[in-house]
């Protein structure tokens, strides 16, 4: 009986260490610098010319709204705008597929609500130099309002045309059209 | 009947004053103490630039993956969040210390959990540091 009860406790002792450390190595990596971050800083950065920084926030803000986001909170001075844009993204035929399943008796929820959240950065480099830092994060709810996805997305098209439209709309701001 | 009814009644309400009450504890509770909480969560770094500090935590949050959620230059405040299995929110605050140094404090969240643990703390102010000096000596 005393063994059987020194077990139990060693079990949840070993469960209760181990999700721990696992704790502690997720908090690890996520607080440090991973051999990808060079290469994700590349993909979301883009150099403009010139040294008026507000002019690019403007132009930035122009793109993000052109791009259906709502600007949550802007500050000029440390250069960042965080923005959000929530839409409905249920596949037809995931619905029909999810439906045809329900008559085999599988229940399969489909992707349904999306919010995208981003953030943009600029940093003056010297005086005639700007940088522009975009990241974009995404998550995904099902129909059954659980959330299935929750992460950045590191698609390089995304943020290629980001970047081309941002471009046209530094050019449109700064011929104030 | 109405007697074991009433008893029952009563014994509900009180359940949920309870409960209301335990979650009411929970809003300002901590597990470490207030000045322990402080000395692991900041650090002073031997600068006076506030906008520069500021703009190199928020360049240093997106290299670690994190979306800036807010930023208030006058106040000095960052907030972020890393999306990817886990949430992890941080939000670093500076203020000046004399004339010539600047204490930098953060935050963090981890899911549900508030992070009370040195360790964490230690690899973002590590991280930071390397930030300041890679951007004090630049290669260019």
């Amino acid at each position: 009986m005393k063994l059987r009860r020194t077990f139990k406790i060693s079990v949840i002792l070993i469960c209760l260490s181990s999700f721990l450390a696992c704790q502690n190595k997720i908090l690890r990596e996520a607080l440090t610098l991973s051999p990808e971050s060079l290469k994700d800083r590349q993909l979301q950065t883009r150099i403009f010319e010139g040294n008026d920084e507000k002019k690019i926030l403007t132009a930035s803000a122009a793109v993000l709204q052109d791009l259906g986001f709502n600007i949550d909170e802007t500050e000029v001075r440390a250069g960042v705008i965080a923005c959000s844009r929530e839409r409905d993204v249920t596949d037809p035929k995931e619905v029909v597929l999810s439906i045809a399943l329900l008559f085999l008796g599988i229940y399969l929820p489909y992707a349904e609500k999306q919010k995208v959240l981003a953030s943009l950065v600029t940093k003056p480099l010297n005086q005639k130099r700007i940088a522009v830092r975009i990241t974009f994060q995404h998550m995904v709810w099902n129909s059954d309002h659980v959330l299935i996805k929750n992460e950045q997305i590191n698609e390089p098209e995304i943020y290629q045309e980001f970047f081309s439209k941002l471009s046209k709309s530094v050019f449109l701001v700064a011929h104030e059209i | 009947m109405e007697k074991r009814v009433l008893t029952i009644f009563c014994l509900i309400f009180v359940l949920v004053i309870a409960a209301c009450a335990g979650r009411q504890k929970n809003i300002l509770e901590t597990t470490e103490s207030q000045v322990k909480l402080r000395s692991m969560q900041s650090r002073v770094f031997d600068m006076s630039d506030h906008n520069r500090l500021l703009r190199t935590i928020i360049a240093t949050m997106q290299d670690l993956g994190f979306v800036i959620d807010d930023a208030e230059e006058s106040l000095g405040t960052v907030s972020g969040t890393k999306r990817s299995v886990y949430f992890l929110r941080m939000t670093v605050s500076i203020r000046p210390r004399g004339a010539h140094q600047m204490i930098v404090r953060s935050n963090v969240q981890f899911n549900w959990a508030s992070i009370e643990d040195p360790e964490p703390y230690q690899h973002f102010f590590s991280t930071l540091s390397k930030a300041l000096f890679l951007e004090a000596q630049p290669v260019e």
